[in-house]
């Protein structure tokens, strides 16, 4: 838009504070905090497959969200709240269950639990599609589902911006220590780390950030998974570099996935849409090209 | 504290479940900068030993004491600065670079949330050099072959500046070259007032460069004192169960099966 017209006229105006910044902002957030703990989620898992939606977070917030659309009325503030909620019950599930498991090593358990409570998850909100009016409710589900940032407003902003933000930087404080816990638990301890105690703290100060923007966002795939690995590629496996890089990334990519969800077509693309697919051509693009460093764990 | 804290093994017991038993009540004095080579077969309880003198793994019964002090009555932080693990393998899903994994040592002299400073690049550089590993620096360490990866090992480990230095079974997939490479490093180790406990699979490395030597089975301490008295043809049969003969040439100790 030409910038005169931002000067002078005040519906352009309008546009641009109310409806473009926060949407802005929050696509930004949504890329920062999926990035960086995805890689945080790599790294303290050891695996480098792993996404933020693991630990029963995703399904969480997808069922929460469809509850509110169905019993609540489906007022965006019950959504968001509904969906934040169930995120991190699906969190909390996801660690109690991790400790009744009996056998395997910690990785194991907490990756099992994740999958047993995300498929509990997507079974209720199975039922809850099942009972959803098809005309109006499933297809506010199914568009939640793919996720979007048409819905941003300012208050969403002041709600997600301070919770986000203070997550991330105790996650980006705590980079070092990130690289010390990606060793394996024993060699972790001699270095002095409490590795139980500090795992758990970094995970759920990550999947909090996650849980916050994905109750704006709805379901948003890829970003997480595949930013960490570009970032890796380009700064090393270090932490110090590759966390605050993951999130410069993640951030960039977020919002030109945004930016082609809202201009390609004259409607909306949902942007979960596009991310999934930019995300996948990219991985293949990343596979093909040499040897990707995945799990040299022989 | 002393410069070199006194390491001592009180009645240990451990499991890893309420009916198995991996120690059963061990005692132990390790010698002060000295070289310990602890023996014994497989499922011996070696590495389940070498976690409970690091603290990782806590005694069920009895205790470990350093400086007569039990050893969980220390902070993490401080044990970190006291004992250094060498592990068997470690696993590296990320490619960290030889230098940045060194680096990884100087964690315990550094707060929660902090990065490295340039004292702590400094040391790190110091024990690259130290163990003539320059070469290696910026190569990731999961490209490297076993006897480099075990240097690296070593110097992150090194980089710790630990009083007491552990190692599970710091040889066993090296060549004959590394093998003295590490050893020697090992030797120079205790020189320099560190104490020095590590497991072995091969009896030559114990002759080789160890001070006292351990003979563990079955969770226990079969026999403990110098090369001397413990590396008998009695003891070694008795140990692993087959015969074996020890021989003396010149000054050194030959072992082979008969």
């Amino acid at each position: 838009m030409p910038l005169n017209l931002l000067l002078n006229e005040s519906l352009a105006q309008k546009l641009v504070f109310s409806l473009r910044i926060p949407r802005l902002i929050m696509a930004a957030l949504l890329g920062m905090a999926l990035a960086a703990c995805g890689e945080v989620l790599q790294m303290l898992f050891q695996n480098p497959i792993v996404e933020p939606g693991f630990l029963g977070v995703s399904q969480g917030a997808a069922f929460g969200a469809s509850l509110a659309i169905l019993f609540m009325g489906g007022s965006l503030l019950s959504v968001e709240i509904s969906a934040a909620v169930f995120a991190l019950i699906g969190l909390g599930l996801s660690f109690a269950i991790s400790r009744l498991i009996k056998f395997g090593g910690w990785v194991l358990r907490l990756v099992l639990s994740g999958i047993v409570v995300s498929a509990i998850m997507s079974s209720g909100l199975g039922i809850l599609k099942y009972l959803a009016d098809p005309l109006t409710e499933l297809q506010d589900i199914t568009f939640w589902l793919l996720g979007g940032l048409w819905s941003t407003t300012w208050s969403d902003v002041l709600i997600v911006l301070p919770v986000v933000a203070v997550c991330l930087s105790i996650v980006l404080l705590m980079r070092w220590r990130l690289n010390v816990l990606s060793l394996n638990d024993a060699t972790a301890f001699s270095l002095g780390a409490a590795t139980a105690r500090e795992r758990v703290f970094l995970l759920t100060c990550a999947v909090i950030a996650v849980a916050a923007v994905t109750s704006v966002s709805g379901i948003v795939n890829w970003v997480g998974l595949i930013v960490p690995h570009i970032s890796r590629r380009i700064f090393g496996s270090n932490a110090q570099y590759s966390l605050p890089g993951s999130m410069l990334i993640g951030g960039i990519f977020t919002i030109i996935c945004d930016v082609i969800a809202r201009t390609v077509l004259t409607g909306e693309i949902p942007l979960g849409i596009i991310t999934s697919f930019l995300g996948a051509v990219i991985f293949i693009i990343l596979m093909s090209r040499e040897k990707l460093k995945v799990g040299s764990n022989e | 504290m002393s410069e070199v804290p006194d390491l001592i093994l009180r009645d240990v017991g451990f499991g890893y479940t309420e009916e198995s038993t991996v120690l059963d009540s061990l005692s132990l004095k390790v010698e002060p900068a000295k070289i310990t080579a602890i023996l014994g077969p497989n499922g011996a309880g070696k590495t389940t030993l070498l976690n409970t003198i690091l603290g990782y793994l806590k005694p069920q019964r009895g205790e470990v004491l350093l400086d007569d002090e039990n050893i969980a009555s220390y902070s993490k932080r401080q044990l970190s600065q006291i004992i250094g693990l060498v592990p068997q393998a470690e696993h590296f899903p990320f490619s960290f670079t030889a230098f940045e994994y060194i680096l990884l040592g100087r964690t315990p002299y550094m707060g929660m949330f902090s990065m490295p400073k340039e004292k702590d690049y400094k040391a790190a550089r110091d024990i690259v050099e130290l163990l003539k590993i320059t070469h290696l620096r910026n190569r990731p360490v999961e490209e490297l072959s076993g006897g480099e990866q075990q240097l690296v090992l070593l110097a992150r480990a090194l980089a710790q500046e630990p009083k007491i230095l552990l190692l599970d079974e710091p040889t066993t997939h090296l060549d004959l070259g590394n093998t003295a490479v590490i050893l020697n490093a090992l030797k120079d180790l205790a020189r320099e007032n560190v104490t020095v406990v590590f497991t072995t699979h091969d009896p030559q490395a114990a002759v080789f460069c160890a001070d006292q030597l351990v003979l563990m089975k079955k969770g226990n301490v079969l026999s403990a004192g110098s090369l001397e008295e413990t590396m008998t043809s009695d003891s070694l049969t008795q140990l692993y169960g087959v015969g074996i003969q020890v021989e003396k040439v010149d000054t050194h100790r030959v072992v082979f099966l008969t």
